[in-house]
């Protein structure tokens, strides 16, 4: 049976070794400076882009737009009506640059994943989206707080409004968790988790597919091979609209939760 | 002799069974984002901003049981 096994299951007898959590370690660029990697490169090229791009965009504004103005107005357009207006309100404007930028820059991290230099989402290493759900944790309960007081807001987020009396003892604790606890940790593991497991697949794919190819014998094995390679393409496009849909959740999901923070009580 | 023995963490097994009920629960909130769209166009809007509590609320299931998973599994 055995015998029978390691022929069926070529990935298994030895040699290849599968991609897990060790593939997602990158030693550092220079010896010397142990905090500096590849995703902390990444990192800080795509603020370098994002900013060239907006300041571009922002320069030279024509009233008959030309064809760079209309992508970036296009762009623009894209977070503030569809996340920034339909979640805030009326209210939306000051979070407006926050919004952009929190979009922009989850995007293009996201979009190293699939760009053939880097192939390496930023978001796969869990610090990076921690660091972000902590910025976004602060400035929606900032405010909160800052709209309600301490104390009001602690009231407004932990009590929704309509709540009879005897269900106070189970409604506070469990909103208070919810909305104070749980949602900077699933924001941040959601963008990781979407990261770390799209990556995972392009990699079983890609090096499967090279070592049934490449180090096989059997021309069962290195047809398949080729067809785990050709199927990994429609695995990058997949990876393409996740990586869009993470970063348009996110932005999302942090524009609900500011505007939950910002409610009146009604 | 077992015919097929399985090697690895029974942590990610876990995670597969407990990836269903956040799975139903996201489609039936997009199903029914996706019909009240079809029979009240003009409020879709209020309707998404409740959609996207729903799903994160519902999906964070799911992203607790992936991060015990690795939790358990390790």
């Amino acid at each position: 049976m055995s015998g029978l096994l390691s022929g069926l299951v070529p990935l298994e007898t030895g040699g290849f070794e599968a991609p897990g959590v060790h593939s997602f370690d990158v030693p550092p660029l220079f010896e010397s400076v142990p905090w500096f990697d590849k995703y902390m490169l990444q990192a800080i090229v795509s603020v370098i882009l994002i900013l060239a791009f907006w300041l571009i965009m922002a320069r030279k504004n024509a009233m008959v737009p030309s064809k760079s103005q209309y992508i970036g107005e296009t762009a623009y357009f894209f977070v503030r009506n569809t996340i920034a207006r339909d979640m805030i309100g009326h209210d939306f404007r000051k979070y407006l640059p926050l919004l952009i930028a929190l979009f922009s820059f989850v995007l293009i991290n996201n979009l190293w994943g699939v760009f053939p230099l880097t192939l390496l989402p930023t978001p796969a290493h869990v610090g990076w989206p921690y660091g972000l759900a902590l910025l976004v944790w602060v400035i929606y309960n900032g405010v909160g707080i800052s709209k309600h007081g301490f104390f009001g807001y602690l009231k407004s987020t932990s009590l929704p409004s309509g709540v009879p009396a005897f269900m106070w003892p189970l409604i506070i604790p469990l909103e208070f968790v919810s909305n104070i606890i749980v949602r900077p940790i699933t924001l941040s593991l959601r963008l990781f988790a979407n990261m770390f497991a799209g990556h995972l697949l392009v990699l079983v794919f890609v090096l499967g597919g090279e070592y049934l190819l490449l180090h096989s014998a059997s021309i069962i094995n290195k047809t398949a091979g080729v067809v785990s390679l050709i199927v990994s393409m429609a695995i990058f496009g997949l990876e393409i609209f996740v990586q869009s849909l993470q970063a348009f959740i996110f932005t999302v999901l942090t524009a609900q939760y500011i505007s939950s923070a910002a409610a009146e009580e009604h | 002799m077992t015919p097929l023995e399985l090697t690895g963490s029974l942590g990610i097994v876990g995670y597969g069974l407990a990836a269903i009920g956040p799975g139903i629960g996201v489609g039936l909130i997009f199903g029914s984002v996706i019909q009240g769209t079809a029979r009240q166009p003009e409020a879709r809007g209020a309707m998404m901003g409740t959609a996207w509590i729903g799903f994160a609320v519902t999906e964070a299931l799911a992203i607790i049981g992936i991060a015990l998973a690795f939790v358990f599994g390790g």
